[in-house]
Order: C-alpha cells, then structure tokens, then sequence
C-alpha cells in the first residue's frame, strides 16, 4: 500500500482544484508540476490519474510545468517525479473520486458501498445510475484541501498501473514538431547571444561592423552590460553574423581555465574550509590484519544534449512570457524576476519539451537570454537559440571528484572500520539555490546579482557530492569526510546521479578490491555483507541472469555492481561482459531493478538501459578539456560519446513486489554501470583503472605500469 | 546575393529565395515549415539535420539551400504512413526523440535499398548518428521491425 501521508508536493499544493478539474463534458483536466524531459514522464502521470479516478485514459488532458496553472512541484529532479509528484496525484485522484462517490450517495439515498465508477460513471450494484463525474462535479469542493486519506487502489485493482501504456509524447517526435526549438510566430526574432568562455571574463572588443556586414543589413546588435545577442527576422543570417561576431570579441580577466583542469587532481588543494565530517556507528574490536586503500577520480562531464538549449520570450504590456524546457518553472520565473527587477507576477514560465535533459544544463541561461533581448524588443516573440560550442562549453557541467576509500579488515576479509574521503565542488547552482540567481548571462549585466556562498545539495534532500558516500552493506562503522570546493575554475551543478556516480564508482570498485584481498568472489563477497533483503533480490537475480557462475566466453570479462540509489530509491545490480583490446568495449550488460510498484515497466526499463548507455560513455570516453582560457572540447569530435557500433546488448529485469511504493528510477544505473566496467577491466588487465575515463592512453599506462 | 531557387520537398515543388550561405535545414524548416528536421551541431557530426536528397543522407545543416535547387528532397514529415513511423511506435524507440527524424531519414535509404537488411548494416547506416537519451536498441529494433513489415512478415 501507498502510505497515506502527505509527499510534500500536496503539502505544498495542498487544494484538490490545483490538480484535478472537470472543466467540460466527459474531461478530465489534470496539472502536474513535474515536467516531460524524455523520461516519459506525462505518461506516467496520465496512468496514475486515469487510474485511481477511474476513468479512460482518452478523457485527460494533462498541463505540466505552466506558472499560470499548474502546482509548484520545484524542480523535475533527483528521480523522485513519481515518487513524491506521481504519489501526490495518485492520493488527490483517490480522494476525488472518493468525494465522488459521497456525492452521488447523498443524491441517490443509497450507502455508498453499493456505488462503483467506471469510466467516470456511477454504477449502483453494477447499473447505470445516470450520474457521473460531470454531472456530480458541481456538488464538490474542490478548493478544500486534500487529506489524503482516501485510500488507493491495491495492487490486485490496478489495471492501468503497471502496464505499459505507449509513451502519449512520442508519436509527434517521430516526424512531428513538437520542440520548444519548433515554435514559431508571425513576429518571431532570431537571436544568438555572446557568452563569456570562462567565469569572470570582461568582453573587452567587438567588432560589431563586421557582424552587421555578414548579416547583410538585416541583423541588429542588442546589448545590455556585457551581454551581446544579434536579432533578425532571417535565422541564416543572425548565425553568420553570429560567426562573424564570436569569432572576433575579446574577452580578459577571469578565473584561470587550462589543460591542468581536465584532471579532477587540481581539486586537492582547493577545499580552503575544514572537511565536514559524519560518522556512523563505531569500528569493531580487534586489530586489522591488512588494509586497503584507493584513490578514485571523475573529470568535469558535460551534459551533451543533443539540441542545444533554446529559449522563447515575449515581452508585452507589461508581461514578460517566458517558454523553456526548464526543469523548473516556478523556480526559473522566480530568478528571471529577480534578476530583471520585475514582479514574480508580471512573468509567466511555461515549460516546453527540448532535448533530451540529464540535469542542470543550458535550459534555464537560455530562457533567461531570450527574456533579456525580449524586454529590449517589446512585442515581438524572441527565439534565442545556443551553439554546439555554447552547450558544451558554457553550460554547467557535473563536478569532477575525487574520491579515496580505507578499510581495515579482519582475517575473513571483514570491514573492522571504513572511510570515505570526498572532494568536490558544489552539485547544485540551479535557478535560485542557495539564494542566488544562478543564471549565466546575469552575471553579464551592468549591475550582476550579488553571487550566492557556494555551498552543495543538502544531505537531508540526498545531498550532492556525498550522495550515496555511506553504503548499505552491513559495516559496524563508516566515516565520511566531505571536502567542499567552493570556487571550481568552470561552472558546475546537477547532472545525473549527482556525487552518486563518483562514488559509487569508487565504492562498488572498492568492494572488489576488498573481495580480492579477503580471497572471496565479488558476488558471494557483496551477498556476505548484505542483509537488506530486497538488495540482496537485484544482487542475487543479477547474477542469476549473466550466469555469473559459468566463466565468460573468451576473449571477454565480467564485472558486477550493485547500489540503491541515493539509499531511498530503486535498488540495482548489474553485471557487465566486457572485452579490452586497445580499447574497452561493453559488449553485454544484465540488470536486475527493484522499484516497487512500477507505473510502466517499458518506459522504466528505457529509463534503467538509456542510463546504462549514457555511463558506459561517461565510463571510456567522456572528459571535458580546456585550454587558452577556454573548453576546448566543444564539439562532438573533441568530446565524443558512445555510437551505435558501441552499445551493449542489455536485458533487464523488474523484480520489485507491486505492493510496495514506487521508487525513482531515472539515475540508479549511471554508478554501478561505471563500477561494473571497472570491474570487467580490472579482470582483463590484471590491473585496476581507478580514474575515470577508462580510455586507450590509461589502459596502456596501466599494462606499463603493471 | 538572393537566388531563386525550386525545392521538391516531399513530392511538393517550393520556389524559394534565399541566400547564397543559407543551409538547406533553415530553408526546410523557416521558409517552407518543415520543422521535423532540427538542428544538432551545424558541423556534420550529429545527423540531427539528416534529410535525403535524391535518396542519399545528407546534412541539411551544412548543404546548401542552393545546391539542393531541383533535386528531390525527403524529410521526417513524409514518412507519416511508412511502416518505419509503426515501427519506432511499437518499439517506442526513443526517449526525448530529438535524434529520431534524423534517424529515421537514414534508415529510411537503407531500406529503401533492402528491405533485409543485417544488423551490421542498421549499425552501419545509423553510426553517423548520436543519441544522448541511450535509445540505440530500441531504435535498431525498431528498424529491424520495420524492415519485417516492408516484407510483409510483421505488423
Ligand atoms: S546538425 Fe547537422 S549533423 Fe548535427
Ligand atoms: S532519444 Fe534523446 S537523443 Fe535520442
């Protein structure tokens, strides 16, 4: 059962009308905060709704992420859209057709024990009544706050949850427009904006005449503080002008950005405040008869959309109408006032779906770029559209780490005490987190917003670089040191997994490094110190699918991992079969998930196996390089990522027991992925990769090194 | 200079000015409303863009409007009754699905050469491809469906 407490989107939310409305015959209007990112999402949120309200899912028309009409659910993040949003929807439906029913038992005269509803029509003992939802809509109060206490569905009534319901969004993405980059109006005004390569740096030249003659008079140049953008009706023409203008400004000053960055090393050294400390449980008795000791590392990764950001904007009578594919509408519009000095009220937010989205990337800079040169153009619709070179280069990136582990073990191999050691610079600078603006072209302005104290995620909401630093694994104790790096020379925030990949890199390569010194095999090893059951579940059944226990073929290695993500999400182990000549390829990889109830186990299983993709890029190629003051990996040929000829064959079961909730799953295969590589590796070369990524040039330092 | 020129986007003849620098791509998706083709890279090496021109895979973001003067175009928007659009349905192959139109062009011509076609060849064909969500085999599935479908196997 879904425990009837309040998720914190109806705490925030809390009136049954934000959610739930009845506005014609046979609809169903229903408002989610969270927003589409790719993940299916929408889909999910219409299964929930259809299903506790009882109706088809043909009668819904589902809002998201609108500042005009939709709950304020802050961000689309940390994989908790069904967990908490998809919950609170699923408790409202519930007590909306709850009231329903009441409704129609007073007008009937009859116990309400004798009424049903089946797509929105009362049935009393299996007959029409006459009555349905619409007809009853009238006698509710929909503006009374929800309780929560309708009881849900069990699963054994569940027949929409569950199942795989085709993805609502998909059929316009294929050859349809659906895409924020897609919208267009008879007014519409194309616009580029010049952004700074790195933190701090002052435009210095522009050569605005040479811009203007590439745009053969038809491109102005708009510019507030130190932001440029160039506007005109024809796109070809703002984009050579564009060329021509980026390819001549100057920029001086700034925070130093070089070669040395590409390594997460240059993070030690920088963490000026003491480490935070937190520690649980107390070492067992005894001596250590031997201790192990690693140093793990990621790099900067950046998120690599495949569209760049873009950002719509109209400015008129006094309001300003922003369009993005923000994670975050209400949170957006809140900076987008602040930095502009406009009332929250007089600006509306509405989300549009862009490409693909893995976190904190360009979507909110640009829509705060499109709102600028729309103040500066009143009634005309602005369309700010990034580079290739802007999204890898100017977007916030995920924060290289670095990690070390130390366990004392006993004679079995048994932890007696263990550390984690982590080093990072913060995980989130979202819109509006630690009371800042956080937009990039503010920064720009005449007069920037005062910057915020740096300071990461908080550990209560799964916390950013520490996420996932304690494991489940039956230890007497475990101390985690958390260095904070308040001023990384690039911009970083959330992106996939947060300090979970790092660290679960680093922790599930550290078990087996463990399993080797304790002269256990990695799975019994892992199983030897795991008591939770449901871990114990993926772990076993991961096994099971790969055949663990049989050798590979040859010519290939097997790796294993496992991690619940974030300690309150799904659980996930997996097993990778892998072969390393010159360079690592992934040629299998078995998954065994437990999430609980899961709304649609097709579009889960896309979410698990696309994560594991994206980390076995992230894993052997993915590594943001910088020189002259600048990312120089700013195309796809300096910062390639995994193709077709590359991806793994992928089977992935969901074993999780319907009765219980559902937990997120958009993130847990990003850290035992690269773990599980690490591991396979590590059984190919007899030596172990421990700095990410696992490329060509490591792989023979390593076979040197040996 | 502005030139005209004709483009036969999907069995239908546009006359179109337009610039001597203009791509191919903000021809087909400002001038003419063909939105389905998107913008990736601008620099060949994405295949967002991908359109066939006279049958083959090209980039739109990088050939010339003027260079496609009387040729025959193909987009995303025509393949709205081919079995490739059934196919990447069923699979539900994509995620966000900002890679798909491209995709789907460039194995639009591989199956317009064969409609049995390998995995090897579905892998070759879309290798100019990237996708960031991780679709790649729900996507060659989805090619593989629709090759079935062109010879009458599956649904
Ligand atoms: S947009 Fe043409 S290849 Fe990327
Ligand atoms: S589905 Fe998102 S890039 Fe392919």
């Amino acid at each position: 059962m879904i425990p009837n407490t309040l998720p914190s989107s109806l705490a925030d939310n809390p009136r049954l009308e934000q959610w739930i409305g009845f506005p014609a015959e046979g609809r169903v209007a229903v408002r989610t905060g969270k927003v589409e990112l790719g993940q299916g999402i929408l889909t999910a949120m219409v299964q929930i709704a259809a299903e506790e309200l009882e109706v088809d899912l043909s009668r819904l028309d589902l809002a998201s992420g609108d500042t005009r009409d939709t709950p304020n659910e802050g961000f689309t993040a940390g994989s908790l859209s069904v967990q908490i949003g998809g919950v609170a929807l699923r408790l409202v439906c519930a007590e909306v057709r709850s009231l329903m029913l009441d409704a129609a038992a007073a007008r009937l005269g009859c116990p309400r024990e004798d009424l049903a509803v089946e797509d929105g029509r009362v049935l009393q003992d299996g007959a029409a009544t006459g009555l349905d939802y619409w007809a009853l809509a009238g006698d509710l109060d929909l503006t009374r706050a929800a309780t929560g206490m309708a009881p849900v569905k069990s699963p054994a009534q569940l027949r929409t949850l569950g199942t795989d319901v085709p993805r609502t969004d998909l059929p316009e993405k294929v050859g349809g427009a659906p895409f924020i980059h897609d919208m267009t109006a008879p007014d519409l005004l194309h616009a580029r904006v010049l952004h700074r390569p790195r933190k701090g740096a002052r435009l210095v030249a522009l050569d605005e005449a040479a811009a203007l003659k590439a745009g053969l008079g038809t491109v102005a140049l708009f510019r507030t503080g130190d932001m440029v953008a160039l506007v005109g009706e024809d796109e070809s023409r703002v984009h050579l002008a564009f060329e021509r203008l980026h390819e001549r400004a100057r920029f001086e000053g700034g925070l130093a950005l070089g070669p040395e960055h590409a390594e997460p090393g240059f993070l030690t050294g920088l963490d000026t405040a003491a480490p935070r400390i937190v520690e649980r449980g107390t070492p067992a008795a005894g001596t250590a008869a031997q201790r192990v000791t690693a140093t793990y590392s990621k790099p900067f990764l950046a998120h690599g959309s495949i569209g760049p950001s873009c950002g719509v904007a109209r400015y008129a009578d006094g309001r300003l109408t922003v369009w993005s594919h923000t994670q975050g509408v209400f949170p957006l519009r809140a900076a987008i006032a602040r930095a502009l000095g406009l009332a929250p009220e007089a600006v509306d937010v509405i989300h549009r779906q862009g490409a693909g989205c893995y976190g904190h990337n360009g979507a909110d800079d640009a829509a705060f770029d499109a709102a600028i040169v729309a103040l500066g153009h009143p009634g005309r619709t602005v369309r700010v559209l990034w580079t290739r070179a802007d999204e890898m280069g100017v977007a916030p990136f995920g924060a290289p780490m670095v990690v070390t582990l130390d366990a004392g073990l006993d004679a079995q191999g048994r932890p007696l005490d263990w550390t984690i050691d982590i080093r990072s610079p913060t995980h989130v600078d979202r819109p509006g987190a630690n009371g800042g603006v956080n937009l990039l072209s503010a920064e720009a302005l005449e007069t920037p917003p005062a910057r915020p104290t740096p300071a990461d995620f908080p550990d209560a909401l799964g916390g950013g670089a520490v996420r996932n630093g304690f494991v489940l694994y039956d230890l007497p104790q475990q101390k985690l040191v958390h260095h904070f790096v308040p001023d990384a020379p690039a911009r970083t925030s959330s992106m996939r997994g947060l300090g979970a990949f790092a660290n679960v890199f680093a922790l599930e390569s550290f078990m087996d490094e463990l399993a080797e010194a304790a002269g256990m095999d990695p799975v019994a090893y892992r199983l030897s110190l795991m008591s939770d059951p449901r871990a114990r579940g993926v772990i076993m059944e991961a096994a099971r699918m790969c055949d663990w226990e049989t050798p590979p073929p040859d010519g290939f290695t097997r790796g294993f991992a496992f991690s619940r993500y974030k300690n309150s999400a799904a659980y996930l182990a997996m097993a990778v079969e892998v072969s390393v000549e010159e360079e690592v390829r992934v040629s299998r990889a078995w998954c065994a998930v437990d999430g609980g109830l899961v709304v649609n186990p097709d579009g889960a299983i896309n979410q698990v196996e696309g994560g594991v993709i994206q980390a076995i890029s992230w894993t052997l190629k993915e590594q943001v390089m910088f020189a002259d003051g600048a990312v120089s990996s700013n195309t796809w040929e300096t910062y390639p990522i995994l193709r077709f000829s590359e991806v793994p064959r992928i089977e992935t079961r969901l074993i999780g027991d319907p009765a219980h909730p559902p937990l997120g799953m958009g993130e847990v295969s990003q850290g035992p992925t690269a773990a599980a590589i690490g591991n396979a590796v590590t059984a190919a070369l007899g030596a172990r990769l421990r700095h990410l990524p696992l490329t060509r040039d490591r792989i023979m330092q390593a076979l040197l090194a040996d | 200079m502005s030139l005209e020129i004709t483009l036969i986007v999907n069995g239908t003849p546009s006359c179109l000015v337009v610039d001597e620098t203009t791509p191919l791509l903000h021809a087909l998706r400002n001038m003419l409303g063909l939105r389905a083709s998107r913008f990736g890279c601008g620099q060949e090496q994405c295949g967002a863009c991908m359109v066939l021109m006279d049958g083959k895979p090209t980039y739109a973001c990088s050939h010339l409007a003027m260079d496609a003067d009387a040729r025959v175009v193909e987009t995303a928007e025509s393949l709205m009754g081919h079995p490739l659009r059934a196919a990447f349905l069923a699979e539900q192959a994509g995620q966000c699905g900002y890679c798909l139109s491209g995709i789907l062009m460039s194995a639009k011509a591989l199956l317009d050469r064969t409609q049995s076609p390998s995995r090897e060849a579905i892998v070759a064909a879309l290798d100019p491809h990237l996708c960031r969500c991780g679709a790649h085999e729900r996507i060659i599935r989805a090619v593989e469906r629709a090759a079935a479908m062109l010879r009458g196997e599956a649904a």
